[in-house]
This record gives C-alpha cells, sequence and structure tokens, in this order.
C-alpha cells in the first residue's frame, strides 16, 4: 500500500496534505481579504515597507539602462520626428484658422488651464518605480513617495499628460497608485464642450490598446468625436480633484439595450511609458521634497 | 531543514520578486513580465520534490500578493503557487532532468500557474474581465516564462541542488 506512488516510499510519496492545507489557508486569506475592510491591511503595509525600499533601489539602479534605447536613435529618425511634428502643428494652425468649432474648444482648454491654476493644490513629485505585471490582472504601480513626502490614501496623481490615477495605500516611503486604466477604476468625468458629466471606466489593458470606456448620466446627450473629457471631482479634492484632462473621445455608440451614451476616450497618459508623476496634495503639505506651488514654484 | 536553506530560499524569491516588478516592467509586453517567482518554485519543485515546492510556492504567492503594488485579493497567487509546486514537483524523477523535460514543466506550470490565478479572478471578479483578454494574458506570459527558461532555471536548480541533503545519493 505505501508503494503506491513509487520505487521510494520515503522519498517519491507526496504528502497530499501538504497541498491540502496550503490550499485551504489560501482560501481563508482570499475570504479574509474579499471583505471591505479587510484584516491583511496591516500586513499589506508591513510587507509593503519591506519590498518599497528594495523596490526604490532596484528602480534607481536601472535607470541609467532603461535610457539605452534613447541613445540608439538615429539623427535620421529625429529629423523625421521634427518634420512629423512641424506637418502637424501648421495642421493644427490651420484648423484653429478656420473651424469654429476648434476654436471653441481652444477656448475651453484655456479656460481648464486656468481652472487648474486656480485650484491651490500642490504636487509631490515622484517617480515610478515598480509596475505590477499584467498576469495579475490589475493595472497598479508602486511611486518612490510615501507617508514621510505628504501622501496619504485617496489623493489624485497626474503627470503632465493628464490624469494617472490615485494613491491605494501608502508605506513610510512608497505608495501604491491605482492607474485609471484598471477594470476596477471609476472616475468622474466631464466633457468638456457640453459640461455633460458621466463615469470613465479602465478596460484592464495596458499600452497601445489602453482605451477608457465613458457612459453619460443623460442619456439624451452625446460626446462629440475628439472632445476632452476631464475629470468633475468631488467633495474635499478626494479622490480625483477636478478639472484635470482625462483622454480625448475617440468613438460614439449607443446600445440598444442600455439606456445611456457610451463612448471610448483615449486617455492622453501613456501607461506604458509611466515615469515622472506628481501626486496632488493640499498647499501646504509638509513633505521630505521640494512641492510644486499651484503657481509652478518650488518650496 | 536548516535556516541556511529557508535563507537561501527566502532569498531567491524577494529577488524574483523585485527583479520581476521593477527590471523586467521595462521590457514587458502588453505589460506582461516573466513570472520569476513562478521560475524559482518550479526550480525548486524539480530538485527537492513536491512538498518543498508547494510550501515554497505558497510563501512566494504570498509574498507576489502583499508585495507593492499588488491589489488583488490576497491568497490568489498562493493558492495558484502552491498548485504549481506540487505539480511540478510530481514531475521530477530520479537524476536530473533533461533540457526537454525543464522547458515542458515551466511551460507546463506557467499555464497552469496563471490560469488558476485568472479563474480565481473569474470567480471573485477581481476585476471583471473577458475570457478572450484572459488566454491571450496567458499564452504571452507562458512564451516569456519559456524564454527566461534558460537564464533562470539552471543557477536556481543549482543552488537548491547544492543545498539538498545527502539523503539524495542514497
Amino acid at each position: 500500500m505505501s508503494r503506491r506512488w513509487g520505487r521510494d516510499p520515503d522519498r517519491d510519496r507526496p504528502k497530499t496534505s501538504v497541498l491540502v492545507a496550503l490550499v485551504l489557508a489560501s482560501l481563508t486569506l482570499i475570504t479574509l481579504d474579499s471583505r471591505t475592510t479587510s484584516p491583511l491591511d496591516p500586513v499589506r503595509r508591513a510587507v509593503g515597507e519591506v519590498f518599497g525600499p528594495a523596490e526604490v533601489a532596484t528602480a534607481t539602479a536601472v535607470r541609467p539602462f532603461t535610457a539605452v534605447p534613447d541613445w540608439f536613435r538615429s539623427k535620421d529618425s529625429m529629423k523625421q520626428d521634427l518634420l512629423d511634428l512641424q506637418a502637424e502643428n501648421s495642421d493644427l494652425r490651420s484648423k484653429i484658422a478656420t473651424d469654429d468649432y476648434a476654436r471653441n474648444r481652444l477656448a475651453e482648454y484655456d479656460g481648464l488651464t486656468a481652472a487648474a491654476k486656480d485650484l491651490g493644490y500642490s504636487l509631490v513629485p515622484a517617480r515610478v518605480v515598480a509596475l505590477g505585471p499584467s498576469q495579475s490582472f490589475s493595472r497598479t504601480v508602486t511611486i518612490d513617495a510615501g507617508s514621510k513626502a505628504g501622501l496619504r490614501p485617496d489623493l489624485t496623481v497626474v503627470n503632465d499628460d493628464g490624469l494617472v490615477g490615485r494613491v491605494l495605500r501608502v508605506t513610510r516611503t512608497t505608495a501604491t497608485v491605482l492607474l485609471i486604466v484598471d477594470a476596477d477604476s471609476v472616475v468622474g468625468g466631464r466633457v468638456g464642450r457640453s459640461m455633460e458629466v458621466g463615469f470613465v471606466t479602465g478596460r484592464g489593458v495596458l499600452g497601445g490598446d489602453g482605451r477608457l470606456d465613458l457612459e453619460l448620466v443623460d442619456d439624451t446627450a452625446i460626446p462629440g468625436k475628439g472632445d476632452a473629457v476631464v475629470t468633475w471631482g468631488s467633495q474635499g479634492g478626494g479622490p480625483y480633484v477636478s478639472g484635470v484632462p482625462i483622454g480625448e473621445v475617440t468613438t460614439v455608440y449607443s446600445s440598444l439595450r442600455e439606456t445611456a451614451q457610451r463612448a471610448v476616450v483615449d486617455p492622453y497618459v501613456d501607461f506604458g511609458a509611466l515615469d515622472l508623476v506628481g501626486v496632488v496634495v493640499p498647499s501646504g503639505t509638509a513633505s521630505d521634497r521640494s512641492v510644486i506651488e499651484a503657481d509652478g514654484t518650488l518650496r | 531543514m536548516s535556516p541556511l536553506r529557508v535563507a537561501a530560499a527566502a532569498g531567491a524569491v524577494v529577488l524574483a520578486l523585485v527583479l520581476q516588478v521593477s527590471f523586467f516592467s521595462h521590457l514587458a509586453w502588453e505589460g506582461i513580465v516573466p513570472n520569476l517567482c513562478l521560475l524559482v518554485v518550479v526550480g525548486a519543485a524539480l530538485t527537492r520534490g513536491p512538498q518543498f515546492a508547494a510550501v515554497l510556492g505558497f510563501c512566494a504567492g504570498l509574498a507576489l500578493d502583499l508585495a507593492p503594488p499588488a491589489d488583488h485579493v490576497a491568497g490568489r497567487w498562493a493558492l495558484a503557487l502552491a498548485v504549481v509546486g506540487y505539480v511540478a514537483g510530481r514531475v521530477r524523477r530520479e537524476g536530473r532532468p533533461t533540457a526537454g523535460t525543464v522547458v515542458a514543466t515551466v511551460a507546463a506550470s506557467s499555464f497552469v500557474g496563471t490560469s488558476v490565478f485568472a479563474l480565481t479572478g473569474l470567480i471573485l471578479s477581481d476585476p471583471a474581465l473577458g475570457i478572450p483578454d484572459l488566454l491571450q494574458t496567458v499564452i504571452l506570459s507562458v512564451v516569456w516564462d519559456v524564454v527566461l527558461t534558460p537564464f533562470v532555471l539552471p543557477p536556481v536548480m543549482l543552488m537548491f541542488r547544492r543545498l539538498e541533503p545527502d539523503r539524495s545519493l542514497a
């Protein structure tokens, strides 16, 4: 009976009881962590305190090498880039000159920029040090600023292109950020031109296909192609402050089954190449690093 | 089990995890990176057998579940990698496995591990994703893991073999 599993019973017989115990332990963890206030949060934080600095150190060590591919870009390709940009620039200029619609839109962008300046928030600069693997099916990154830098959960994270995500949890030196392309992410969005409000959800896809879905609350309002979508923000600026650009409407469709209008939004931020980000904190937050004030000065 | 062996296994897992999230993220393909933790567990399974590998898989999975930037329900990778360690350990036979066996075991383990993780996600709706997305991710991660096998598995297996007690020679 004891030789059932192989030639050498002491060596080859696997202990099924070990596997059963481990599976039960995993299921217990899953059950515990599925609750809204997870008892595992302190454990997560403790593990983060250990792994966070290791991730920061590794990211700092490999940063010089990640720039290497850029060195090999030839002068020709840069010249081509310049020509492309000049062509795009003149194209845009002609559009502004000829198109009333486009001119209106430009005025609105100006308004948005002014609104962003008036918000009275400061930015804590941080770098992305770790990216959650797609195998885990959640789009999260670690940044190298934590509670010492004045961060806390539910703060808005932006970069120079637009909205990146929000802070989920912090350790002393790092913070975990949920990207807006995550399938669990919901952001209150407003179409810049019509001021209609809706909800922007992620699809869980990173990189070039990383699109967002916009669902407007008013089913009679139809967003136009090319409209800018910005955040509408919530009370007290958390988790998202208002007026941050999210993306541009690329396709609009209405489904008969659902009452609301749906649109596909192309985010301004390139989530495959995130590096420097800013965390929006209330003005005057104590931080361990220079904070960018609303008027652009460093403090 | 000597403290040295525990420390070596823990060190391998920590190194694998940190490289996976901080270094290989720059080489990510559609956001998918090689699952180095899974490769370490398979390496342990092929040299030390199912029991040790299942325990190591559980611990490595737990680290993947809890270390930032993870945000999924904890216990999912722990379950997936414990199963992987056990299944890959059953493949082990007397003597050294051939290169073909190692690659085949890695491919099968990667498929099983990522699939178990994806299936628990489907059951928990964490997050709610479609089957095509899941399948694409599973296939790409198998490819990545097989590509990295020649670089990761030999040193990992050598390490575990050096630390193995002499009873393997008995």
